[in-house]
């Protein structure tokens, strides 16, 4: 136990970051609202490991032979499906949580790569339209900003029914964030301590949800894909009800998917880990035959080319970034160590994305923080993050021997744990050993 | 008159028919078209996008005149779920009964509902005016940010729940309050603005018998206490 002297002895139960939260408690009376996602440690990727090809197996060359990268979603009904040059796509966060400036450069950064981004709660903005060359209008319960002239723009829409973070709860965007431009396009009072509905105001479950699949079909002519998000918890059922309804792409967002405001206890103890997701959306795909027919997106903590590797090794089309597109643009970095200081927190722990006070001019509304904030270079810093992470994946594939991502398998993949082997499906490392399956 | 069978035509031929109509000139859009046969068929005449006046001689389902903009659509029957959800402009008239969710998160326009609605009514509203010359379901205007609701007859339990912006006038019984909302004095731009709108809606109701409702703003920010040692 950590002690700050011999002989003392820190609780594990109360230890102190559990007084410090009691604290807080006392001293407010709310629960903390932060930013971020879940900080616990749960199976991750880090669990499982790559099978390289040797004698039984016959690698490509890694740095000459073709590994292509390019996916197509929506193909199921939409006549104008998405055509992506690589598998990562940028993650819905919306403007009013992040800044205009932020927005911009993730329009740049994924243009840049040939992926796209997506809008967020609150609508569409001319700005983030004009920068994103394929933009997902995201079609929220709240229905803040919702415009069919926004939705006949958009190159694909995505029905969020949860979010990794906070599956079953609404979202929050806390009074500071509400600017005049903010409130406006959310027809809101400026200043109000927002809260984002939890469901849907005009359907209440599956079938249901299948007719305004067909009402928006039908606004927008049946030319654009529909995606429909989940919140990773009862996931094999969510896919085989999101396909029913007649998704055309299904986004799983795993509990390690970021947030710009939600409760702290929402973070850590709601939904399961994206690991333990994929494998039953993907079993649930393959039971309705419609496996790699309705494309499969994973969010939730990829963070490099090896996560990327591994949720297409497991099933997935494609996978979302939010949180890791951030970092790129600047967030918590090293150079606004003395602002985070002020704010009582520390570069690589800020996480109070709510409060709208952000150094780095990316979670804010601020207009002198985000003057800091240079779309330029942040589009080109995510567009490098963008490549190396598709490299990295890439190089990875080529040692599994597959000329496309889309071809990495199960079969490449063990795991380091068996709480990993189980959720993921895959046998413990030098073992035939698949938890819950007989050898 | 373009006059659409739906015993013959599908909803797609419907739509694809309205939607072109908003890439015709404005002297060319306004036109009127007639729709028979409905008999229930969910997403007719939704994303209207021009002048076009729409007369649909039978019952609708779900999303009738969903995300409606600039025309006019009549139901000469009653409504499905969602009708004129979110509309932006225009007018949409049912003359028979609505069912949930009418006029959800609409942003502006006109909707008027001859008979009842159900629960949800002005759900979410952000801009738009519901007139209901009958009574309305449960949770009605819940959560509903701007514009109004003008309900002829009774309104049902939690009336206006998390209210944020948007006016309510009830001619008859409120069963119940929701969270946030209250009475509020009626004052004489309230009756001004109450005689208009039932104007608009051919009603012959008299501003007077109405009682106002609104927000009291206790949800709009969280308490934050400071009981700091």
């Amino acid at each position: 136990m950590t002690t700050e002297q011999p002989g003392l002895k820190e609780s594990a139960t109360f230890d102190r970051d559990t007084l410090a939260e009691i604290d807080r408690a006392a001293t407010t009376g709310i629960y903390d609202i932060r930013g971020f996602g879940a900080k616990r440690k749960v199976p991750h990727f880090d669990d499982l490991l790559f099978l390289g090809a040797s004698m039984s197996r016959y690698p490509l060359e890694g740095y000459r032979e073709t590994c292509a990268t390019d996916v197509v979603l929506g193909k199921r009904f939409a006549k104008k499906p998405l055509h992506l040059d690589i598998p990562v796509t940028i993650a819905g966060m919306s403007f009013g949580a992040l800044s205009g400036p932020a927005k911009e450069a993730l329009g740049r950064g994924a243009n840049a790569m040939g992926t796209s981004t997506t809008t967020g709660d609150g609508g569409m903005t001319p700005e983030e339209r004009g920068h994103s060359k394929t933009l997902v209008y995201q079609y929220l319960p709240s229905r803040y900003g919702m415009n069919p002239n926004d939705l006949r723009k958009a190159d694909a829409i995505e029905i969020v029914l949860g979010q990794g973070a906070k599956p079953g709860g609404g979202g929050m965007l806390m009074g500071q964030k509400i600017t005049d431009r903010v409130a406006a396009m959310r027809t809101l009072p400026k200043g109000v301590d927002q809260r984002s509905a939890c469901r849907h105001p005009d359907w209440t479950g599956p079938d249901d949800l299948k007719i305004k699949v067909e009402e928006l079909r039908e606004i927008t002519d049946w030319q654009i894909p529909i995606f429909m998000k989940v919140g990773a918890t009862r996931t094999y059922y969510d896919v085989k009800l999101a396909v029913k309804a007649g998704a055309d792409v299904i986004v799983v967002d795993g509990m390690q998917g970021g947030t710009a405001a939600t409760q702290e206890v929402f973070i850590e103890h709601v939904g399961i880990p994206t690991l333990a997701a994929i494998p039953q959306a993907v079993q649930a795909l393959q039971e309705m035959g419609m496996h790699r027919k309705v494309q499969l997106i994973v969010s939730g903590g990829i963070r490099n080319g090896a996560d990327v590797a591994k949720c297409m090794a497991m099933g997935a089309d494609a996978v979302s970034i939010g949180t890791a597109a951030l970092v790129a643009l600047g967030c918590n970095h090293q150079k606004f160590s003395a602002a985070y200081r002020k704010l009582g927190s520390a570069a690589g722990f800020y996480d109070d994305y709510q409060e709208g006070r952000c150094p780095a001019g990316i979670s804010t509304q601020d207009p002198e923080l985000m003057a800091s904030f240079d779309p330029v270079l942040g589009g080109r810093r995510l567009a490098n993050y963008l490549q190396c992470i598709v490299l990295e994946a890439q190089t990875i594939a080529r040692a599994c021997g597959k000329s496309h991502l889309h071809n990495l398998e199960p079969e490449d993949l063990v795991a380091l744990s068996v709480e990993a082997a189980a959720m993921a499906r895959v046998p413990l490392a030098g073992t035939q050993w698949i938890p819950g399956k007989s050898l | 008159m373009n006059c659409f069978d739906l015993n013959q035509q599908s909803v797609r031929e419907l739509n694809q028919a309205l939607h072109n109509l908003a890439k015709a000139t404005p002297e060319t859009a306004a036109e009127k078209f007639e729709v028979l046969n409905a008999r229930g068929a969910h997403a007719l005449a939704c994303g209207i996008n021009s002048s076009v006046d729409v007369v649909i001689k039978d019952h609708v389902g779900y999303y009738c005149a969903g995300m409606h903009q600039c025309g006019n659509v009549t139901v000469e029957g009653n409504a499905g779920v969602g009708v004129a959800e979110n509309m932006m402009s225009g007018v949409v008239r049912v003359q028979g009964n609505a069912s949930q969710a009418a006029g959800a998160t609409a942003h502006g326009g006109l909707l008027v509902v001859e008979g009842d609605a159900a629960a949800r009514c002005g759900i979410s509203l952000k801009g738009a005016d519901i007139v209901v010359k009958g009574n309305v379901g449960h949770m009605s205007c819940f959560m509903a940010q701007a514009g109004t609701l003008v309900v002829c007859g009774d309104a049902g339990d939690n009336l206006g729940d998390s209210l944020y912006e948007a006016h309510i006038y009830v001619q008859g019984e409120v069963k119940s309050l929701g969270t946030a909302c209250v009475e509020k004095p009626m004052r004489s731009e309230h009756l001004e603005a109450l005689e208009v709108l039932l104007h608009r809606a051919d009603s012959d109701a008299n501003p007077l018998g109405f009682k106002r409702y609104g927000t009291d703003r206790s949800l709009y920010n969280f308490h934050i206490d400071n009981a700091q040692l």
